[in-house]
This record gives structure tokens, C-alpha cells and sequence, in this order.
């Protein structure tokens, strides 16, 4: 049925206001489907708001929201057949079992008794669950909890899966777990919108990112054009002696031509460069000739947290109405 | 596999079947907790028999029942009554931890019919009020306790305990939705609390200070238990103000009040949880 739209996912002037905070303001979204799409921002940003709108749980103050081919305010109940969400709690019944919440929400999406237990029978084999299957959830770690409650939102094998930071909290690997089940629901056709705050999680899972800031989108593309939108590669030096600090950082600014910055605390020396083998091999020459000892010298993109910073402070530190992308 | 699932019924018919079918559901979960864990059933059971037996042994021998009557046969209406009260309680613990962990909003974001979250709560904590009713019953008639005026004015005064449980149970939604956090049902039992014993439940109004005792006689939970007292033949207070001699009158007017202002505000607050 989605295949029929070309996006999954389509916000348009989306708003939304709490009082004297304007959690959204002025949304703009269109995710294509069968992508895994991030909304990366800070605290405060919109990034819930907008995944409760979408999820039908909140109406827009103003604008429009579109999800698998439905408005969410006038078509909610279409959408919600065709949405899985996963909040930033595990929301499952901590009393039950984990096959009792299966067949209770399978129920709830109004399927017979037989086939509802059917279906909580394959998610639990799905899920690796099978073994805890008749334990009550409280009894469950916070990995098996958080795999429940994804189990849950895949009941009807939804078109469109809402993650809101899903591993938060969570260990590395129970972590692991999550993104491996998000994977192969991507491979099967499932859209997904994620929020998150983890830069790495939005770099590994998502195809495309829409980085979000005073509720809007501030830039927008895949993690390589987002890194390459600020300026390409980087160059790391370590020096052994700290002493050599400011040395190298003359010697480097004035062999690549770009201001070379000093981190104490690492002692490294890092500077912007545009061809990178180049300036990696007359670097490494200068040191050496200079008779300057390197621990390493790395040549490297930026992460996505530098990007994220370098965005987000950009927006704060300029009009709030300035677009960056 | 893939699920397709039944498409949205645009009859009236068929979305009153849905509705029926949804609270079922709803009902069924809250039924299979308490299958899970019996023990917190037979603690909410030992707390009425413990008041029964410590007031009905302990303190009983010194209270002068008007009439000359029983204390323990005094007592018990009133801790029926009682009983119906500290349901809120259960009622609003289990809608804060839904709110809470998530859970209602999961149920909000699923195509199910939106009144059976509520729906299923109330009938399910109906049924959780006329089991321990009974349970209740059966303590007070090992202690002493009878029914004299016949099966069908003590089904009646059942019904009037019903429904001041029903009462409470759209003070308990709207409170657990207010409050969305079950910690804070700390500061809910402390109320409950001098509402349960501020009332003709273990005393009489009629010996407290004139202000108190007036409180205490326009307490709803002192009408139902006026009214059941006088429906089971049991001694009672009595009293010569108008909402002690309107005691049955008043034991359905109070819930049906009640539940005409928290019915609406507790519906009005899980719609508004989409504002």
C-alpha cells in the first residue's frame, strides 16, 4: 500500500505550541519510504513533539502531517493501523507476561483470538523471547524489555515505525540488539522515522538525517554530506612531548596554510585540510625534518557530533530564522 | 506472515461491537493481574478484616452502640463503605502507572476504541469491588454480623455500596490522570484517610464538635452508610438533621453527583492528553 506514495513520512508548516514555547515551528519533512530517517537535535528541540503529532497522540496547531498516505488529525485511526511506535519507556504491562501483552495488544488491533496468539508466538521466536515468554516482564532485563515493546509495535507489521531515542538507557549491548531488530525491519520494506541524541546510533542506522533545532529542520542530508558540509577533512597530530604543542601548531598552520588548533588536555594539534593525501604527507615531512617527535597523525572525517555542535551553534549564535541547509 | 487486519467498522453497529470488544480486552488484563499476583488481592482483603476485627474486638467492648445493639453488627456497614472509599485508590494507582511507563499512550496510538481504556478499567474495578463485598459479607457473619430485613433491602444496600465504588472509580481515573505517577498516591491516602473516619463510620457525629460533626454528616461516605445500616436492620446513629433523615435518599444522589462532575472531567482529561 505505501508503495504507492513515493514518501512515508510527509510534514508540511507543522506547529506546535505549549504555552510560551514553540516546541515546533514550522516542521518540514519528507522522509521516502522504506528509509530510515534521523531527527537529530538537543533537548527541547521538537524532536518528541513531532513523533507524538505523526503518532496521532497530539493535533498540530497548525500545518499538516501525512503519514502512509494518511492525515493524522482527520484519517487517525487509518494511521493508526499503519504505525508501530516505540517510545522512550518500555510500554508494556509489567504485571503480564510477555506473550499475555502480545495477544492483549494483537487483540487490541482486533485480531481473533487464535490469530493473535499466533502472531505473539512469532514475535517471541522473532524477538529471542520464546524462553521468557510466561515470565512477567518486571522479571525481564531492560534489553528483553525494550525487545518486547518492539515486538509489540510490529504486531500488524506496521508501514511506518516510530523510534523516540529507543536506546536510551539501554547497555551496549542490549543497544546492539535494538539496531540489529531495526535493521532487518528496514530490509522487509518498514520505514523509520528515529529520534535520537546518540550521533553514532543516527550515523549507523540512518540513511538520511534532518538535524532539528527551535522546532525546525536546520540541515538536512546523508551523515557523509552532513560532515562534508563543514568543511571536509581534518588532520589530528599527537605529540609526545607537550612542550612541542604551540611549535607544531606554527609548523602545521604554516605547511597547510589553515590556523591549526591546539588541544592541551590531548595534546593534539588539529587543523582543516582539502587534499588530503597531500597535506598528510607534507605534514608528516615538517615534523620530521623539524625533528618533532608525533605519538600519531591521523587523517579523518569529522563526527557527526562536530557537526551537530558546529549546527546547532550556529543557529543559536545567528537569526533563529537563518537556514543553515 | 503478514496480518490484515479488519478495517475500520463505519456503522454505528459495528464500532459499538468494537468498544465492547476493546474494554473486554481491557477488562481481561486488569482480571489477569490480579491472577499474577494474588497476594496484592488478599492484602487490599486484609486491611478491611484487620479494621473489623480491631475495632469489633479491641475497641468494641468500650462503645455504647444506640439501642443497645452489637458493635461488630454497627461496625461492618461501615466498613463496606469504607472499603468502597480506599478503592480510589487502586483505581488511581493503576491509571498513574499506565500513564507513566507509556502504556496509555501506546493504547492511544493503536486503532482501538478510545473508550475502552476507560471502560475497561471501571467494570474491571467493579468487579474487583463486589468480590471483595463478598469476601467482606462472609468476615462479618463469622464475627456476629447478620443482615434482618430480608434479601431484597440487603441486595439493595449492596447495590448502594456498588455505587458509591462506581463513584469513586471517576475520581480515581481522573486523579491518576492528573497526578500521572503513582508515587504520588501518598498524598491522595492521606486524604482518604480522615474521609473514611470523619464520618458516622466508627462514631457518632452527634458527639463531636457541632462543626466537625456537621462535616461528618454531609461526608457522602456517612448517607451510604446510614442507608445500608438501615437497609441491613443494623443499629445505626440515627440523628435529627435533614441529611441524617434523608440518609437513603442522599446514599444515591451523593454518587450519582459525584460521578456527574469526575465522569466528564475524567473524560475530558484523557482526550486532552492529545492537546
Amino acid at each position: 500500500m505505501v508503495s504507492a506514495h513515493a514518501y512515508a513520512v510527509v510534514t508540511e508548516g507543522l506547529r506546535k505550541r505549549y504555552g510560551d514555547v514553540m516546541a515546533l515551528n514550522g516542521l518540514d519533512l519528507a522522509v521516502p519510504a522504506g528509509t530510515v530517517r534521523g531527527l537529530l537535535g538537543p533537548n527541547g528541540a521538537g524532536k518528541t513533539t513531532a513523533v507524538r503529532i505523526l503518532a496521532t497522540l497530539l493535533r498540530p496547531d497548525a500545518g499538516r502531517a501525512e503519514v502512509a498516505g494518511c492525515d493524522v488529525v482527520t484519517q487517525a485511526v487509518e494511521v493508526r493501523y499503519r504505525i508501530g511506535l516505540v517510545g522512550q519507556y518500555a510500554a508494556v504491562d509489567e504485571v503480564l507476561s510477555g506473550r499475555q501483552n502480545l495477544v492483549m495488544f494483537g487483540r487490541l488491533y482486533h485480531l481473533s483470538p487464535r490469530a493473535a496468539r499466533r502472531r505473539a508466538d512469532e514475535l517471541l521466536e522473532q524477538f529471542r523471547l520464546t524462553d521468557a515468554a510466561d515470565r512477567a516482564v518486571k522479571e525481564y532485563s531492560g534489553g528483553m524489555r525494550r525487545r518486547l515493546d518492539l515486538a509489540a509495535s510490529l504486531i500488524l507489521t506496521p508501514a511506518v515505525l516510530f523510534l523516540d531515542e529507543p536506546t536510551t538507557g539501554l547497555d551496549p549491548r542490549a543497544r546492539d540488539e535494538v539496531w540489529e531488530a531495526v535493521r532487518s525491519l528496514v530490509n522487509e520494506g518498514t520505514t523509520v522515522l528515529l529520534t535520537t541524541q546518540y550521533l553514532e546510533e543516527a550515523d549507523r542506522l540512518a540513511h538520511e538525517i534532518s538535524v532539528i533545532d527551535g522546532g525546525r529542520v536546520i540541515a538536512e542530508g546523508t551523515p557523509e554530506q552532513l560532515k562534508s558540509k563543514i568543511g571536509g577533512d581534518q588532520i589530528d597530530v599527537m605529540v609526545s612531548d607537550a612542550a612541542h604543542l604551540d611549535h607544531t601548531a606554527g609548523l602545521i598552520t604554516s605547511v597547510v596554510g589553515q590556523q591549526a588548533q591546539i588541544a592541551h588536555r590531548e595534546r593534539r594539534v588539529s587543523v582543516p585540510v582539502t587534499d588530503r593525501v597531500a597535506a598528510l604527507t607534507s605534514v608528516a615531512r615538517a615534523l620530521h625534518d623539524a625533528g618533532i617527535e608525533a605519538e600519531d597523525i591521523v587523517l579523518r572525517r569529522p563526527t557527526l557530533d562536530e557537526v551537530f555542535l558546529r549546527l546547532t551553534g550556529d543557529a543559536a549564535a545567528n537569526s533563529p530564522k537563518e537556514k543553515v541547509a | 506472515m503478514t496480518i490484515i487486519p479488519a478495517a475500520m467498522p463505519r456503522t454505528f453497529v459495528g464500532r459499538l461491537r468494537w468498544a465492547v470488544a476493546d474494554g473486554w480486552t481491557i477488562t481481561l488484563r486488569s482480571l489477569a493481574h490480579w491472577k499474577q499476583q494474588p497476594a496484592q488481592f488478599l492484602i487490599t482483603l486484609m486491611f478491611p478484616i484487620m479494621i473489623a476485627l480491631l475495632f469489633g474486638y479491641l475497641f468494641g467492648g468500650s462503645m455504647v452502640v444506640p439501642g443497645g445493639g452489637n458493635y461488630r453488627e454497627f461496625l461492618m456497614p461501615g466498613l463496606f463503605a469504607m472499603t468502597m472509599l480506599f478503592g480510589v485508590e487502586s483505581t488511581m494507582i493503576a491509571v498513574a502507572t499506565d500513564a507513566s511507563r507509556g502504556v496509555t499512550d501506546r493504547f492511544r496510538s493503536m486503532p482501538m476504541a478510545s473508550s475502552a481504556v476507560v471502560v475497561g478499567r471501571a467494570i474491571a474495578d467493579m468487579v474487583d469491588a463486589l468480590l471483595v463485598l463478598v469476601v467482606l459479607l462472609g468476615c462479618g457473619v463469622a464475627i456476629g454480623w447478620r443482615w434482618r430485613e430480608g434479601i431484597g433491602d440487603a441486595a439493595l444496600a449492596l447495590g448502594l455500596l456498588l455505587l458509591l465504588r462506581f463513584a469513586f472509580i471517576w475520581i480515581g481515573i481522573y486523579l491518576g490522570l492528573v497526578v500521572r505517577n503513582p508515587e504520588s498516591v501518598m498524598v491522595v491516602q492521606i486524604v482518604v484517610w480522615p474521609i473514611g473516619f470523619l464520618a458516622n463510620t466508627f462514631s457518632s457525629p452527634a458527639g463531636m464538635p457541632d462543626w466537625l460533626g456537621m462535616v461528618a454528616e454531609w461526608n457522602p461516605l456517612s448517607s451510604t452508610v446510614a442507608a445500608t445500616r438501615q437497609l441491613f436492620g443494623n443499629p445505626g446513629w440515627g440523628g435529627d438533621s435533614w441529611i441524617a433523615e434523608h440518609a437513603l435518599l442522599m446514599a444515591v444522589v451523593w454518587p450519582l453527583l459525584l460521578t456527574a462532575v469526575f465522569l466528564p472531567l475524567a473524560v475530558r482529561r484523557y482526550r486532552r492528553l492529545s492537546l
